[in-house]
């Protein structure tokens, strides 16, 4: 509370001078609240250089694959565990199948996941901590025990025991990598929308005591309409921010389900998964082991640093 | 105090209680079956299977189940290995010194490199050097621990060939023992650490900006004096607090690290025991590991108090 108060004071003062020069802001093009973001992140070197690195990574997972056409399931048992070479650029695994198109195939599993779960984590934490934080009373209670058990539960071992355990039931009712992938996707969504939920609702409790939302609530708007339309719009900054990080985080778990063996099957080559592989041949191929790895590795890296520079873009107080 | 104690331990064996029992449904619930090893198995008829299933108990409800094995869990008898026909506490207490070995001296690491590290970056705030470790922690928690161990196997025991590549608990030699448990160790201290050091920084200088830290220099103690005594010492309240909340996190990722180097702790345990459906085993460990979340939590809100009078229960 000190801390905010003293912040305030800065920047009161330091917005002092810049009253001034208010004439002279007239003059200036109008800017929106996005554009703004945009020019502070752009300042953020690192996060610039991660956001390039990022889109740079996606578009390699997306087209890659239509450039170089190497199947890859193609056994070449003459070029197992080969170095590189022109037919196999990066080397091949211990059957010969080309590390480059395993990487770059496997690549789309590994940003489809991150993405996926982190819609669903936000989702559900958006929608815990909306309802949380706008209805109070009894609504909020129950749902923050809820949130609070969610947090006490040691996450890896019970992501590996569902993920072990109930892998069947998804992959009879919906196929085998489809089945993998939603199991997979609602599992680490599904634990881990709790940080989001908190986030929000506290977002609700300051927002919900405002003139605008009593406004709302005098016009006759419904309750849906103001939670979605009127306050959580509000809180989107967090919510962006968070949303960031947890594609990084669910790229990192889902490549931890996969290098333990519990994540996809081994057919189906993801940057985890391939590392889990090259475990086994690390002395005579450490090319497997490092291309998947330095992939994960640069993902995580540019998506940490992306938010780092919205956390600081999006937050008006931190100046310009 | 004691009623804010009292009243958070209320809420903790709820918490625990609730927490075992979906552990439990899940695995009772769970399509796979630890008599599954016998279906194929033609020298075992299907009357046999069930005088075993009757025997274990499995064929009775689930909520009559969890309520017998809560009982007999908190009485210290955690059952038997399926896989193994040992006692599970025997099984875990066999396998946890190694996992509490490697865990403590990565956490004890990651302390004496976080606290350092982290006091001068905030004293040097974006120096050159500051600059450096922020990048370097950014690259430190931003790197799965399964890519640095691999990175370092590679570096150490395939090229250079200085330090063993996997775990081998049956060595008695000191120096075999201590050159193994470099590299789990140094990964799993790396990323607490880049963690670590940034809240460290975070705090410290939070304190170097407060009044006091003024008076103290005006009262013309040196430096070096205002920062080890007086910062300090404010600083690390939240440290130890972050440092008693991120230990399960610490333990969980031990599975990963066992797996990598092949270390015979309790997270190598778990997966053997998942893939094997060793439902008392898995129970047993995944308790463990939700105890400790909890208590590490409550932990850490009273060390918070303990430390800081400034703190008031309510």
């Amino acid at each position: 509370m000190e801390q905010t108060l003293a912040d305030t004071a800065v920047q009161t003062a330091a917005a002092a001078p810049a009253l001034g020069q208010a004439d002279a802001l007239a003059e200036l093009p109008e800017r929106t609240l996005w554009q703004d973001a945009w020019r502070r992140f752009r300042k953020h070197r690192m996060a610039r250089t991660g956001l390039v690195v990022y889109l740079l990574l996606v578009t390699l997972v997306l087209v890659g694959p239509f450039v170089w056409r190497v199947n890859v399931l193609d056994i070449d048992f003459m070029a197992s565990n080969a170095g590189p070479s022109p037919v196999h650029p990066l080397g091949a695994d211990d059957l010969g199948r080309d590390t480059l198109a395993r990487v770059l195939n496997g690549g789309r599993v590994s940003v489809a996941v991150g993405i996926a779960a982190m819609v669903v984590s936000i989702t559900l934490g958006s929608l815990v901590g909306s309802l949380s934080g706008y209805f109070g009373t009894w609504v909020d209670i129950v749902l923050m025990r809820i949130t609070e058990v969610f947090l006490s539960i040691p996450q890896l071992p019970v992501l590996l025991l569902i993920t072990y355990l109930f892998r069947q039931v998804f992959v009879n009712a919906l196929g085998p990598n489809l089945g993998v992938f939603v199991m997979i996707v609602s599992v680490l969504g599904g634990l881990n929308w709790m940080s989001t939920a908190r986030l929000v609702r506290a977002g609700f409790l300051t927002l919900r005591e405002r003139e605008f939302v009593e406004a709302c609530r005098v016009l006759g708007v419904g309750h849906g309409r103001i939670i979605f339309r009127h306050i959580l719009p509000n809180t989107l900054s967090p919510i962006i921010v968070a949303a960031t990080l947890a594609v990084g985080s669910s790229m990192i778990a889902e490549a931890t389900l996969s290098f333990l063996g519990l994540g996809f099957p081994p057919d189906f080559p993801t940057w985890g998964r391939l590392l889990n592989d090259a475990l086994n041949y690390l002395t005579i191929n450490p090319m497997m082991a490092l291309v998947p790895g330095t992939m994960i590795f640069l993902a995580v890296l540019s998506i940490n640093f992306i938010g780092d520079g919205l956390r600081d873009a999006l937050d008006p107080r931190r100046g310009a | 105090m004691t009623q804010y104690l009292i009243r958070r331990l209320l809420i903790a064996i709820p918490t625990l209680l609730l927490i075992s029992f979906v552990v439990y449904m899940i695995l009772a619930l769970a399509p796979g079956d630890p008599l599954s090893q016998f279906a194929t198995n033609p020298e075992v008829p299907p009357e046999v299977r069930e005088s075993i299933r009757h025997q274990l108990g499995l064929d009775q409800p689930p909520t009559v189940r969890y309520v017998k094995w809560l009982v007999s869990f908190a009485q210290g008898d955690w059952g038997f290995s399926f896989a193994s026909r040992v006692p599970v506490l025997w099984l875990i207490g066999t396998r946890i010194k190694t996992t509490l070995l490697v865990i403590g001296g990565a956490y004890v690491l990651a302390i004496l490199i976080a606290i350092p590290v982290g006091i001068a970056t905030s004293v040097r705030q974006y120096s050159l050097f500051d600059q450096i470790v922020t990048t370097l922690s950014f690259v430190g928690f931003s790197s799965p621990t399964f890519f640095t161990g691999v990175v370092l196997i590679i570096v150490f025991s395939v090229t250079l060939g200085w330090l063993p590549m996997i775990y081998d608990q049956t060595t008695t030699e000191p120096i075999a023992m201590v050159k193994q448990m470099i590299m789990p160790v140094v990964v799993l201290a790396l990323f607490q650490a880049a963690t670590l050091s940034r809240f460290v920084r975070a705090s410290m200088l939070d304190n170097l900006g407060q009044d006091y830290v003024r008076t103290a220099r005006a009262k013309g103690l040196d430096e070096n004096r205002v920062v080890m005594r007086h910062v300090l010492r404010n600083a690390l309240f939240p440290v130890v607090t972050l440092v008693a909340l991120q230990l399960p996190t610490v333990f969980t990722g031990a599975v990963v690290t066992e797996q990598i180097f092949r270390v015979p702790g309790i997270g190598a345990l778990l997966i053997t025991s998942i893939q094997s459906n060793d439902t008392p085993v898995v129970l047993g460990i995944v308790l463990i590991f939700s105890v400790l979340v909890v208590v590490c939590t409550l932990l850490s809100d009273i060390l918070y108090g303990v430390l800081d009078p400034r703190v008031k229960y309510s």
